[in-house]
């Protein structure tokens, strides 16, 4: 324990400031592939439930293939196929951080698309009935009666699932993004003390996550219908 | 005198089953009209194609001589945009079976919601008149509670006054009691009879015959999809001439 402070006392100053410069590409991976998942989660599960069969169909199979890869096995297939398998084109922009974000967000869509599908299910046909017959259009009844209440079903889920994101970004290291668990690695092998690295990363992705967690709690709660 | 609701030959069908089987009903302005008949026989249909929530296969709907969901183009019928017939639809309320109230907003929130929307109303208008509708279904003193901490009776009263806040020529009711318990129907059926003897028109699917007969100036009874027979509930309850309506009478007795 002793040492472990003293390894703290030698080094602090120089991990601390790099690790948390590499948290911001950890964090910015986070929130640009929530924001593709949420994108794409919306559109396969307009697909899902279109009724149209090929659209059903395709959808599906996107769901099922990219819920049922490991996150890893999608990134490097997300990452590493497609300029090989066009390799006429200029794939220069197409760096790690591209490839992780996609993965991520197509991994993150098929999960959300099934969030969202059980927040539609979950609407009663009574509801937007209701709303047709005091004279809503069927887009108001959209807006005030339909999407408020999925709202309430979906956010916790949705919300626990970009938490869950930003614990997953370490994956995206192992495509060579520099980000938080990379930096973390080179860091623990240049100056041989991977448990003392290891943990402060592990203390900086806590720090991260938990208090989101604890705001996630707080608004859940008043959430509910009846306060 | 021009009908209030005039429907005209309406037919309706799933695929190759039909339901309604040209349905023609006139409804005054102030009358009350309860229409009863055995399960299946397409009442509920009959009250949905009214306010178009069923597209009617053929035939046509008029308030006060308007077309609902339709409009003629050359001497055709066609139907109209959505926004077209959001607007029929405010002229005509509904109360369902099951309420329907809308379980993320407050009874007031219910009672408001379509008013501001809809109607255009500020919230201060919408809320006088929205407390002033709970009041007349006896649940002024709910106006902040949420649906699921309400009684069946309460909701569909709620259900009533958000109806009645948007003052709709013509009111649909549903078997507006057939969810509730019974130690609960009669607090709707009271909601119900005091609207009507304040004039309003009301058109009325209840398998409460008692109640039909009290508040109703016409009986219809309908079955597999067609009128069999109609009148006052003296001639209708208490000297059917059909032997279909004999017969239903007599089932519903014996309950
Ligand atoms: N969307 C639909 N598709 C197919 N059939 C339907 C549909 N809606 C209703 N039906 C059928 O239409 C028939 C009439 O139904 P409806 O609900 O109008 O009867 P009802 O007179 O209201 O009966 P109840 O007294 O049980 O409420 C029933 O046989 C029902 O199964
Ligand atoms: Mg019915």
């Amino acid at each position: 324990m002793e040492k472990l402070l003293a390894v703290y006392v030698d080094h602090i100053d120089v991990w601390l400031p790099e690790m948390l410069f590499f948290s911001i590409t950890t964090l910015e991976i986070a929130i640009v592939s929530f924001v593709l998942a949420v994108a794409i989660g919306l559109v396969l599960v307009m697909l899902r439930v279109s009724k149209i069969s090929p659209l059903v169909t395709l959808a599906i199979l996107i769901i099922e293939v990219a819920r049922g890869l490991p996150i890893v096995v999608l990134l490097y297939i997300v990452y590493f196929v497609p300029p090989q398998l066009v390799s006429g084109w200029n794939w220069s922009w197409y760096n790690a951080f591209v490839g992780a974000v996609l993965g991520l967000g197509i991994h993150g869509g098929a999960i959300l698309a099934e969030v969202f599908r059980a927040g539609i299910e979950a609407l009663h046909k009574g509801q937007r009935e209701a709303a047709l017959s005091l004279g809503m259009t069927p887009a108001k009844s959209m807006r005030y009666i339909l999407v408020p209440q999925a709202a309430r079903i979906v956010l916790p889920p949705v919300a626990n699932y970009g938490i869950g994101l930003l614990k997953e970004t370490s994956l995206c290291s192992l495509i060579g993004v520099n980000e938080l668990m990379n930096d973390a690695k080179s860091i623990a092998f240049a100056d041989y003390e991977p448990m003392a690295v290891f943990l402060l990363a592990a203390a900086i992705y806590f720090a991260m996550s938990y208090p989101l967690a604890l705001i996630l709690r707080h608004v859940e709660k008043r959430l509910n219908f009846s306060r | 005198m021009e009908p209030l609701l005039k429907v005209d030959d309406l037919h309706k069908a799933y695929g190759a089953l039909k339901i309604l089987n040209g349905v023609s009903v006139n409804v005054k302005r102030g009358e009350k009209v309860s229409i009863i008949g055995p399960s299946g026989s397409g009442k509920t249909t009959f009250l949905r194609c009214i306010n178009f929530l069923e597209k009617p296969t053929s035939g046509h709907i008029f308030v006060e001589g308007k077309l609902i969901g339709e409009k003629t183009v050359s001497g055709k019928f066609v139907h109209v945009s959505d926004t077209e017939l959001a607007k029929d639809r405010q002229e005509i309320g509904f109360v369902f079976q099951r309420f329907n109230l809308f379980p993320h907003l407050s009874v007031l929130g219910n009672v408001t919601i379509a008013q501001t929307k809809v109607l255009g109303l500020s919230q201060r208008d919408a809320e006088a008149r929205g407390r002033q509708m709970l009041e007349k279904v006896g649940l002024g003193h709910k106006v902040d509670e949420y649906p699921e901490r309400l009684s069946g009776g309460q909701q569909q009263r709620v259900a009533i006054a958000r109806v009645l806040a948007m003052q709709p020529k013509l009111i649909l009711f549903d078997e507006a009691t057939s969810a509730l318990d019974p130690e609960l129907i009669g607090e709707v059926l009271r909601v119900m009879r005091q609207l009507a003897e304040e004039g309003r028109t009301m058109v009325i699917v209840t398998h409460e015959i008692q109640f039909a007969a009290e508040i109703s100036d016409r009986i219809i009874f309908m079955d597999h999809g067609a009128v069999v027979e109609e009148g006052s509930p003296a001639k209708v309850l208490k000297d059917p001439q059909h032997p279909r309506t004999r017969e239903f009478l007599k089932r519903i007795e014996q309950r």
